[in-house]
């Protein structure tokens, strides 16, 4: 990936294609203006509010995750470029939702009781968004009446749960065994994910499926959601 | 007469210097200890695979082989390395909970689950490896990223330093968080090592 450019120069002075490859490194570098400059710039241009997102910013956020998970970038370097989409998808949200597009699908997120961590399910609420998905995310520490009551007021197509512990992790399964127990597991995708789960753990506890980051989680989504969709259609 | 069994400790760099303590004070004299690096931890998928070289590389030489880790974030990688090697290790998650022992980590976990946890080792060498591996010094927006969901930061102190509480206050004051000490000894490392140390010659793998 190359450098930023040194010393500063006009955005505007590129062509489409050069300021889709900037804002790619400009997201690696983690430079939130830059991104949100190039969103107004392609806005002025003309392009619809999803080419943005899609080409500018979820590719960009792709080639950064491609690059943690090989271990050419680390936490810091991610969370800088999330910071930089986010500023971009600020900007980007209202227009989305003045088209009135429909999301592909809708996701109840949320931390796990006991557990205050919320850098991964951060990540993935924002990327699913990226990807079209509409996110209710539930914050951290949630107990499992919260995740019902949300549940219950959103009707999603996925509940999403994260720990970053191994002493909260087996709360999923609390939440999980509530839902069978009520009836209403069937209605819902789940999805897991957290540092010290493996794909074991997920099943273990009647997951739909563990998701390794936040990439794999919006394929697999989009993947299980298309497969329902189509298994209700016959 | 027979040569007293060679033991090796495969240890994380961040117990070393509790593990030379306790080698120190039990008279391990046939203990050897050999160190990953501590900056493992912030890949933790690595440190299994690391882990298994350094007992291909060293188990010709020793009777016995006991492994200084935690699962220490690794998904369980490391217990399926350690099951084919045929090498135990320290029962727990992390360092904290074998510091603390799990039922005081878990009662401190949950009195506050926005507890972040310190170490000797950390609160030494927190600039480096907390703020420095985390960006937060050439970053310092990251440091709401990071820490603004945690509460109060509790230091598991091992053997601290005289200076070591006002350090961990320090810490403390900077990330905004109110500070819990708890005095933990060496826990289940020390118990650990010295079930390890006690066992007779044995070879560090199946025969």
């Amino acid at each position: 990936m190359p450098e930023a450019a040194e010393g500063e120069f006009d955005l505007r002075s590129l062509d489409d294609a050069e300021l889709v490859e900037q804002v790619h490194d400009d997201m690696y570098n983690g430079l939130k203006a830059e991104v949100e400059e190039a969103t107004h710039i392609f806005l002025e241009r003309g392009w619809a509010p999803d080419k943005v997102l899609n080409d500018a910013l979820v590719e960009g956020m792709r080639i950064v995750g491609i690059d943690f998970r090989d271990g050419i970038l680390f936490v810091p370097e991610v969370l800088l470029a999330a910071n930089a989409m986010k500023g971009g998808m600020a900007i980007l949200r209202p227009l989305l939702a003045e088209t009135g597009a429909e999301p592909i699908g809708k996701i109840v997120i949320g931390t796990v009781k006991g557990d205050i961590h919320d850098i991964g399910k951060n990540l993935v609420g924002m990327m699913l968004e990226g990807a079209g998905f509409e996110v209710v995310d539930l914050g951290i520490n949630n107990p499992v009446e919260k995740y019902l009551a949300a549940l219950e007021e959103h009707k999603p197509d996925f509940l999403g749960m994260s720990a970053l512990l191994t002493t909260t992790m087996p709360y999923m399964k609390v939440v999980i065994d509530t839902l069978k127990d009520r009836n209403l597991r069937d209605r819902y995708i789940v999805l897991v994910g957290g540092a010290p789960l493996n794909e074991e753990f997920g099943k273990a506890i009647g997951a739909d499926a563990y998701c390794r980051d936040a990439a794999i989680a919006v394929e697999t989504a989009k993947r299980l959601l298309a497969e329902r969709r189509a298994a209700r259609a016959h | 007469m027979k040569a007293p069994a060679r033991k090796l400790v495969i240890a994380c760099g961040a117990l070393a210097h509790e593990i030379a303590a306790l080698r120190e004070a039990n008279g391990w004299s046939t203990l050897d200890v050999a160190c990953l690096p501590p900056e493992l931890h912030n890949r933790p998928e690595r440190i299994a695979g690391a882990v298994r070289e350094k007992i291909r590389e060293l188990r010709k030489d020793y009777d016995g082989i006991f492994v200084a880790y935690a699962d220490c974030g690794t998904r369980g990688e490391l217990d399926k390395v350690l099951a084919e090697e045929g090498v135990e290790r320290i029962a727990g998650a992390h360092c904290y909970e074998f510091f603390a022992t799990p039922a005081d980590f878990a009662a401190l976990a949950e009195a506050e689950p926005g507890s972040f946890f310190l170490t000797d080792f950390l609160l030494r060498h927190f600039d480096r490896l907390v703020i420095g591996a985390l960006g937060i010094d050439r970053h310092p927006e990251l440091q709401d990223v990071y820490f603004g969901n945690y509460r109060r930061l509790v230091y598991l102190a091992q053997a601290p330093k005289p200076d070591a509480e006002a350090a961990a206050r320090k810490v403390a004051e900077r990330l905004g968080l109110e500070l819990v000490v708890r005095q933990t000894g060496y826990g289940g490392l020390g118990s650990s090592l010295r079930a390890f140390a006690g066992r007779p010659g044995m070879p560090a793998w199946p025969a």
